[in-house]
């Protein structure tokens, strides 16, 4: 296992570079403009020397090792000159945002904390939720908290955030005014009240995610778990004189994790590319209010360098989730 | 880790076989009678049929008899409202011409709703194939062949890492004009936005297939049809693709309502349909806004397109069960 | 009736919010606590030279300030200068080659330093130095040098005459930025700078303490602004992102913002929300003018490179009685009614305002006739065939009609379609994305600049209230081709050399009499010509809620010009 996973980490340079190759060269082809979102007012002489300044005037085969070199060079000199205080960087240019003209790992990190808190709690939430549903729906198959799961679940999937998110505010912040409608990112939470008003203007967003989170884990797992009470190790079990919450808790889960545990590991990545959505609908403006703007208006520094990162998650992650699967079904062998 | 391997009871190789293989019981009868005999008892699927049924009647055969045109535009006649209003509100502006009501330039929203599910179930349909087979697929070779797992999941990674939009939108620039030319502009964009939507939604199907096979096959019961000899495309569709069906039932169904919702998540953001052309998902999306003033704008697509995906889901569970006897009697 | 509130053009604004700062809501700076700006699409920066777009612009607007502006009816006042130079007060030179400012006395910036001279010549270094890449570029165009002969006077210098010298320093996008704070961030290092364009030292009301790009800013009052009392608010809390129906949601139905700006939203929709009363619409009217513009060139693929060249003019569109009906079949009120409603106004003209500019000439395009229009096809030969789609000589009256993702334009798309299809007009609709559609990617060849359509439909209007750039876009020359780039204003590829000898008549014409007269005769010939089918006067409007006193809605600068002005209205 480990020299698996040695092995596939070293596999993963490679890869990574190959996909940030292939990233780059579709925003390249991609139509769009960074000056689309100026007025009309400005004439085309003036955006063509913006364009420029941007550094738009160089071929693809400038900017994209200039943007590798940024990447793995030039902003790990950053940290560290601001860790220990050294100067290592020397001034050298930093990735740039089109759009705001400051580094896009600043702009990243601001995102972070909102991310972390609306997109990230509901994601926790909607797994805790879904793995009880899933495993007592499957357990207790056509009960009434099964059928009641199953429709709760598939309606909420169904039903598209945009109209969701909407429903919700005019239920609590229009007609009740329980809720505010607008997420503060300035907000900070240092005592009581200040967390029971984080909580508040947290709710309506986590709420609308999670039930999307919780639908999809909780369908797989119960698919997962209605497959293996079927298997005969199950009667053994039984048979054995084994409690019913051991076997059910501790063998079943535990081989129905598999598909479970997938659909986890490639939910993470997509907790840090943000709910586009719903994010703007609550204007919680974190890491996908970010992507959405920065894709509009074709800021490709901002797109490349997001899109890349998640590009690490999602290879990190699917190797965790690979060695996952040895932990779970020690059959399964890479070697 | 826990030595978990004494507490799995080692299977008999001889009963354990294929789990999927039908029970035939009667010789008379055959196997795909018995799965109509096990599916029948499953409430939920046959009601899921039934709705299934219908909504693809409305969609197909209603226009025929109501043939309104969902694109006429009656502006004295905007904002009718539906004719249950009549009953409740006789102040409410109701016609029986339109007994949906009609939006705000006053289009037929009966006809509209009809003509978008055409397209809504279309897409829905077709991404959800797509995806499927992509999906299983991928996930199947790269699970069973181990040569192919490191390429394939590789791959898998970099579908995965690329940004939707951007890609949709370069589809649009290399092939929207050809597709034009050659099937003319509303099937050139169907192609497209199915094309697009297939194949940026089957990897999570195949990480989750890969994930199962690899597992399934170091079972007991795979390595004694290996041992008999088994040719590896048996193996994978008398053996495996049976054992993962749940799996892949869920991603049918998930996958359906997902293509649903981008479809008018794209329309939103001008990369779908030409606005002519109603959709399920583009009509909920137009109808947000004045959800207050006339929620049965939202009600009515909302309504079609969960219905839609539950009963799929139903269906997909009373298939998933009449397929598997293992869960049946439980 | 309509029409004359129509030609009232920049008329129209609040007439009771001056008379608010009159009545004598006065008091110590900061009494009124905290105001809630929200604007649905945020600010990415707050430097209005390295970002053209409205939203920074008018964030920044908060904090830099030029010499003159626009008050709310177009009018020039003086802002930081004493007053507005002409040539009748001397300000302006006899040739029209340059003009002198004169700054207030005693002004300082946000940090306690004064301002002088030497700050706004430094204004226009930046934005002209090499490599900056600097948005507002025209404004400081034909500048050859500032001259500061003391720390009050600014004297500039044009190489030529312009009739209208009131580009550099006026208006929300040429403010005076401070020499002591940008000086190290000329030309290629201006990106650098992300403190110094994220929180720029101005003489405005307010001074940033914390700006988060894309998302929201806080502000608090200047210690150091000119007027005693002011602003009456101490902070600003300046929220953006989301879209405008939940801007228009937070003032009017939950009170939780007090401005919401640019509210684009269904005329039904914005009264349905103003119900609730918490909160009030306020519309003003500007140049801007939905148009559909109509291709000169063949834009079919088969030309290959030279598709939308002036080489292949158009097989049915040079046709001017096919441009004629479809100019006719349109129901200019209905479109403007389920559009915009009470936030447009019927016009016939692509230069609606100011109202000195409105021509009158053309005013029959506002009755919708299509019993006309499809007399004037009969009569131009073109026969309906077999379904219901007219041709002549195998030419089928069939366009493609292109516009940006946008839920009012696909209504209009769909309106217009269904008349233009009335007449036997064959119609396809395709809508963009508009980060693609106003782009000038020379690789996508769905931008509006290439128009590989027949027709399209956006808005444009020009920045102050000097028609003089505008009406230059539809000279020959600005054609879009691709010896350009395809980059140029001239839409529809429109040529005429009569049209390009008014253009240079009025380059050289100072008289604002005569150059009115100049403007119409060009506005009247585009239109006369069916070059350019106007199809709406679009307002601008915003909401605020009740309890905000001041606002004076300006759509000739900044819509926060005046936010030193506003103050809570007690309960």
């Amino acid at each position: 296992m480990l020299t698996y996973t040695f092995r596939r980490v070293l596999i993963s340079i490679p890869t990574l570079l190959f996909i940030a190759f292939v990233i780059f060269m579709l925003l390249e082809l991609a139509p769009g403009d960074p000056m689309a979102s100026m007025p009309l007012t400005i004439p085309p002489e003036v955006r063509q020397e913006m364009r420029l300044a941007l550094g738009l005037g160089e071929p693809w085969y400038v900017r994209f090792p200039l943007w590798l070199r940024q990447f793995f060079v030039v902003e790990p000199q950053y940290w560290i000159d601001n860790a220990f205080g050294t100067n290592f960087a020397d001034g050298a240019q930093r990735i740039i945002s089109f759009q705001s003209r400051s580094p896009v790992f600043d702009t990243i990190a601001q995102r972070m904390p909102q991310t972390l808190w609306v997109v990230g709690m509901s994601y926790v939430v909607g797994v805790l939720i879904a793995l009880p549903i899933g495993i007592i729906s499957a357990y207790r198959q056509y009960s009434v908290f099964d059928q009641a799961g199953t429709f709760v679940s598939m309606i909420g999937f169904s039903v598209p955030p945009f109209f969701s998110g909407v429903l919700l505010i005019v239920i609590f912040s229009v007609q009740l005014k329980w809720l505010p409608s607008i997420y503060d990112t300035t907000h900070v939470v240092d005592d009581w009240n200040s967390f029971i008003f984080q909580l508040k203007q947290m709710i309506m967003p986590v709420m609308v995610l999670a039930l999307q989170t919780t639908a999809q884990v909780s369908r797989y797992m119960r698919a997962s778990m209605l497959d293996n009470l079927g298997q005969d190790y199950v009667r053994t079990a039984r048979a054995k004189g084994m409690s019913e919450s051991v076997v059910v808790m501790k063998h079943v889960v535990r081989n129905s994790m598999i598909p479970v545990v997938t659909v986890i590991a490639l939910g993470i990545p997509s907790i840090f590319g943000g709910a586009i959505i719903t994010e703007q609908i609550f204007k919680v403006n974190g890491l996908g209010q970010l992507l959405i703007i920065a894709l509009q208006g074709s800021d490709i520094p901002m797109v490349m360098t997001i899109t890349f990162l998640l590009a690490v998650l999602i290879v990190m992650m699917n190797l965790i989730a690979d060695i996952l699967y040895g932990i779970l079904d020690p059959r399964i062998r890479y070697d | 880790m826990t030595d978990n391997l004494p507490q799995r009871p080692a299977k008999p190789v001889l009963t354990a076989g294929d789990s999927s293989a039908p029970l035939t019981v009667e010789k008379t009868r055959n196997q795909w009678a018995d799965v109509w005999d096990q599916f029948k008892t499953h409430k939920g699927a046959v009601f899921g049929l039934f709705f299934l049924i219908f909504i693809t009647l409305f969609v197909t055969i209603g226009p025929v008899i109501w043939d309104v045109d969902p694109g006429k535009l009656d502006i004295r006649n905007k904002d009718v409202r539906p004719i249950y209003i009549g009953l409740v509100d006789s102040s409410a502006k109701v016609s029986w011409g339109n007994p949906m009501g009609t939006d705000n330039l006053g289009r037929d929203i009966m006809a509209n709703i009809m003509q978008g599910g055409r397209i809504s179930l279309a897409v829905g349909w077709t991404a959800m194939i797509l995806t499927l087979f992509l999906g299983t697929t991928i996930g199947v070779l790269a699970g069973y062949f181990r040569r192919l797992d490191g390429i394939l999941m590789r791959f898998t990674d970099l579908v995965l890492a690329l940004p939707l939009l951007p890609l949709l939108l370069v589809m649009m620039l290399l092939f929207r004009d050809p597709l034009r030319a050659a099937f003319g502009p509303e099937n050139g964009i169907f192609i497209l936005i199915v094309v697009g939507i297939g194949i940026t939604s089957w990897m999570q199907t195949a990480r989750i297939v890969r994930g199962d096979v690899m597992a399934l096959k170091e079972r007991e019961f795979v390595l004694a049809a290996r041992s008999i000899g088994t040719p590896a495309r048996r193996m994978i569709t008398r053996h495996l693709l049976p054992n993962v069906l749940s799996p892949i039932m869920v991603s049918a169904t998930l996958g359906l309502a997902t293509a649903i919702i981008t479809e008018s998540a794209l329309s939103f953001l001008g990369l779908g349909f030409p606005s002519d052309f109603p959709t399920w998902g583009k009509i909920l999306f137009d109808s947000v806004d004045r959800m207050t003033s006339f929620p049965e704008r939202v009600i009515w697509p909302g309504l079609a397109i969960s219905l839609t995906v539950l009963s799929v889901n139903y269906i997909g569970d009373g298939l998933r069960d009449a397929l598997d006897p293992r869960i049946r009697g439980l | 009736m309509k029409l004359k509130s129509a030609l009232m053009g920049a008329a129209a604004c609040m007439a009771w919010a001056p008379m608010a700062i009159a009545d004598g809501h006065e008091g110590e700076r900061g009494r009124d606590g905290e105001v809630k700006v929200i604007y649905w699409q945020a600010p990415s920066i707050l430097n209005p030279y390295l970002s053209g777009g409205t939203k920074e612009l008018e964030a920044a607007s908060l904090m830099l300030e030029p010499l003159a502006r626009y008050d709310t009816d177009g009018n020039l006042v003086a802002w930081l200068a004493q007053e507005v130079p002409t040539v009748a007060n001397g300000g302006v030179s006899e040739d029209l080659k340059s003009i002198t400012w004169k700054l207030q006395e005693g002004l300082l910036w946000s940090d306690g330093t004064p301002v002088t001279s030497e700050d706004v010549k430094f204004s226009w270094e930046y934005c002209t130095a090499e490599g900056g890449g600097c948005a507002q570029g025209e404004k400081y165009l034909d500048v050859v040098s500032v001259d500061t002969p003391d720390e009050l006077t600014v004297v500039v210098n044009f190489s030529v005459a312009k009739p209208f010298p009131y580009g550099p320093f006026v208006g929300a996008q040429a403010p005076i930025i401070q020499k002591a704070q940008f000086a190290e961030c000329l030309g290629p290092k201006a990106p650098e700078c992300t403190d110094e364009n994220f929180g720029p030292i101005g003489t405005g009301p307010f001074v940033v303490t914390d700006f988060r790009t894309n998302d929201v800013f806080t502000a608090v009052a200047n210690e150091n602004y000119r007027e005693a009392g002011k602003p009456a608010f101490a902070s600003v809390t300046f929220k953006g992102g989301g879209d405008a129906a939940a801007a228009g949601r937070a003032v009017h139905e939950t009170g939780e913002f007090d401005y919401a700006w640019n509210l684009q939203l269904a005329p039904d929709v914005l009264s349905g929300m103003a119900e609730t009363g918490i909160g009030e619409n306020v519309v003003a009217f500007g140049t801007s003018v939905e148009r559909i513009m109509i291709n000169m060139t063949d834009p079919s693929a088969e030309l290959g490179e030279e598709r939308g060249t002036a080489k292949h003019p158009h097989p049915f569109l040079t046709d001017k009685s096919v441009r004629q009906a479809m100019s006719m079949a349109i129901d200019r009120a209905l479109l403007t009614e389920v559009g915009y409603g009470e936030f447009g106004k019927l016009t016939c003209n692509v230069l609606p305002a100011p109202a000195i500019f409105n021509s009158s000439a053309n005013d029959g395009c506002l009755v919708q006739d299509i019993a006309g229009a499809n007399a004037v096809l009969d009569a131009a030969g073109w026969v309906a065939g077999g379904d219901g789609v007219r041709e002549k000589d195998g030419v089928r009256l069939s366009v493609l009609y292109q516009t940006s993702t946008n839920a009012v334009r696909q209504d209009y798309q769909a309106l217009i379609k269904q008349w233009w299809e009335e007449i036997g007009i064959e119609v396809e609709l395709r809508n963009i994305d508009a980060s693609v559609f106003f782009g000038s990617d020379p690789g996508s060849p769905d931008t509006f600049q290439k128009f590989f359509a027949d027709v399209e439909m956006y808005t444009n209007n020009f920045d102050g209230t000097d028609p003089e750039s505008y009406m230059a876009n539809w000279v020959c020359d600005d054609a879009p081709r691709p010896e350009t780039q395809w980059q140029g204003n001239n839409m529809p590829r429109f040529c005429s050399e009569d049209y390009d000898a008014l253009r240079a008549e009025m380059a050289s014409t100072g008289d604002i009499d005569e150059r009115a007269r100049l403007a119409k005769a060009m506005n009247d010939m585009l239109m006369q010509e069916y070059i350019i089918l106007p199809l709406t006067h679009r307002g601008r409007n915003s909401a605020h809620a009740k309890t905000l006193g001041g606002v004076a809605l300006n759509v000739w600068d900044s819509e926060l010009w005046n936010i030193a002005d506003w103050y809570r209205i007690g309960e």
